[in-house]
């Protein structure tokens, strides 16, 4: 049941996307997020679709794992969508139920922002699914050096994300493993209103706080004895470098930015 | 209640690109109070095995019954299967909860809502079995008592379900000697005086040689070997394959054999070969 959980979950590949350095795949996707909110036509969202789409071909990551990153939203983007549509006021009325208006403007806007939502978040999460999450963390590490001039502890932040990601499937893990435990006791999870559910997971709970604890205690002592000390002159095995993908990565995105703030503002 | 297992397997995270064939057509029966050592190496399939038995994992394909409880892939758990298989995980006091060990010891029964007076009376006679002192210890917090009294308290907790087959994953795992013996002296009087059925995953070829009747020997998901201790056991080559091993005594017994020394290497535990090596020495006094 655990399984099903997609958070930050990475889909190992050998695509081009994946091969991406780290630091140009945010930084582009931060641009899409960003220029995503420019775009006021149908025809550039067709064009950010088209980018979507061919970045997702060419991760070669099943459908299904994109689709399942919408699930969970599906109730928001419905939602989102049926507002947007009798909430926006507008002269065309398409027609009226009761004391609600249905223009098209309305519809327009309703259709903009279920779009946007979907593709934000296919956008995103196709960052996380084409990235390790070790790799994530070293691009934004490289990303935020040059604020270690206002002493921004870049190295302690990307190493606290790194920590975090690497026990998420340890914790897990973890929390299935008490579970079944609990369920071996008789222990019931699925059943009762939402006061006794709440109630069943102190069984769950108390013991995962205390695993949690004894696994950080361990990794401090691990990390001590071995002599850490932050980010002070440490050199890496692996530095990252842009190679030419990178860059005709960047030249694409470029020409859709270009392309759309042509589209929706001069044209 | 005897055991079926039917062409049970089990794929982990089905179409995915995690996904891991973890059980391979694996049937086996299991008689009412056996004592059955289960062994493997590290992945071999034995926890993955140990979990359907009490329904916490539900087979790919293949059936499991036990008693009347018919478990397939669709078939909805009941409780009282639960109840009826005592599953004892690896470290199993990591899923200690309640502020005393008393309380504790009672989730399983009042999960079964019983009436508070049969709730004591499981929770005495569970910490008995396993031989802590219910007066002394009832009241105390499960966090401030030692590691091998914590792990007692968790096994009590799964023995006040009353189950009537109890199965414990590596219960010894990290306890020191003394520990160690005295929760295996416990297992094995379960077995004796109560007649229990009782499945034993170990890494110890000394326990399982010294305790159980039967042995099942699990590599990469399929059932490599099963027989008795002494059948598998002489399976040396065999075992040495899947990274296992056979008891230290028996090595020894071996290589004495190799050596020239007139003794049997079919001996699995030390009192057997105390009273071998005996005869041959005083045989050869006689002499």
């Amino acid at each position: 049941m655990l399984k099903d959980i997609t958070i930050g979950q990475f889909f190992p590949g050998e695509s081009v996307i994946h091969k991406l350095d780290p630091r140009v795949k945010i930084v582009l996707t931060f641009a899409f997020i960003v220029i995503i909110f420019f775009v006021k036509t149908y025809v550039g969202y067709g064009l950010i679709f088209a980018y979507i789409a061919l970045a997702v071909r060419l991760s070669k990551v099943p459908m299904r794992y994109i689709v399942r990153g919408l699930k969970p939203l599906l109730f928001i983007i419905v939602l989102t969508f049926f507002i947007n549509v009798f909430f926006t006021p507008g002269n065309k009325v398409l027609f009226r139920v009761w004391a609600f208006k249905f223009t098209q403007e309305g519809l327009n806007q309703g259709i903009f922002m279920t779009l946007r939502l979907a593709l934000l978040v296919v956008g995103t999460s196709l960052l996380t699914l084409t990235t390790s999450p070790i790799s994530l963390t070293d691009g934004i590490e490289r990303l935020l050096q040059p604020l270690r001039v206002i002493k921004f502890p870049a190295h302690e932040l990307a190493m606290m994300m790194t920590i975090a990601l690497r026990f998420i499937p340890t914790l897990l893990e973890e929390t299935d493993k008490i579970m079944k435990a609990q369920m071996a006791r008789g222990a019931d999870f699925e059943s009762g209103n939402l006061f006794q559910r709440a109630k069943a997971l102190v069984p769950l709970l108390v013991p995962l706080f205390i695993s949690a604890f004894r696994r950080a205690d361990e990794l401090a002592m691990a990390m001590e004895s071995r002599c850490y000390r932050g980010g002070q002159n440490r050199t890496r095995m692996k530095i990252l470098k842009a190679t030419k993908r990178d860059y005709v990565a960047v030249a694409v995105t470029v020409l859709l930015i270009a392309a759309i703030l042509l589209d929706s503002y001069v044209l | 209640m005897p055991i079926i297992v039917e062409h049970l397997t089990h794929v982990y995270m089905p179409g995915s690109p995690f996904e891991s064939l973890a059980l391979d057509d694996v049937s086996f029966e299991i008689k009412d109070g056996e004592f059955i050592g289960l062994i493997g190496h590290t992945g071999s399939g034995k926890s993955t095995l140990v979990q359907h038995l009490n329904g916490l994992l539900k087979p790919t394909s293949g059936r499991i019954v036990v008693d009347d409880i018919e478990i397939t892939s669709t078939s909805k758990v009941p409780k009282r299967l639960r109840q009826h298989v005592g599953l004892v995980f690896q470290y199993p006091e990591h899923q200690l909860f309640e502020e005393t060990v008393y309380q504790d010891i009672a989730f399983g029964p009042r999960n079964l809502n019983l009436p508070e007076g049969e709730v004591e009376r499981r929770v005495r006679e569970a910490m008995a079995l396993v031989g802590l002192d219910f007066e002394a210890i009832k009241d105390r917090s499960p966090f401030e008592i030692s590691g091998g009294q914590r792990r007692r308290v968790a096994i009590a907790g799964v023995l006040a379900m009353e189950p009537s087959i109890l199965i414990l994953d590596e219960p010894t795992a990290g306890l020191d000697p003394k520990g160690r013996d005295e929760i295996l002296s416990q297992i094995k009087n379960l077995h004796e005086q109560r007649g229990m059925t009782i499945i034993l995953v170990s890494h110890s070829m000394e326990d399982i040689a010294r305790l159980v009747d039967r042995i099942i020997v699990m590599n990469r998901g399929k059932i490599a070997l099963v027989g008795k201790p002494e059948e598998v056991f002489s399976c040396v080559e065999e075992l040495h394959a899947m990274g296992l091993g056979i008891p230290q005594i028996t090595q020894v017994m071996r290589g004495l054999k190799a050596r020239g020394m007139d003794v049997p290497d079919n001996i699995y535990t030390v009192d057997q070969a105390v009273k071998v090596i005996l005869e041959r020495i005083r045989g050869k006094k006689n002499a």
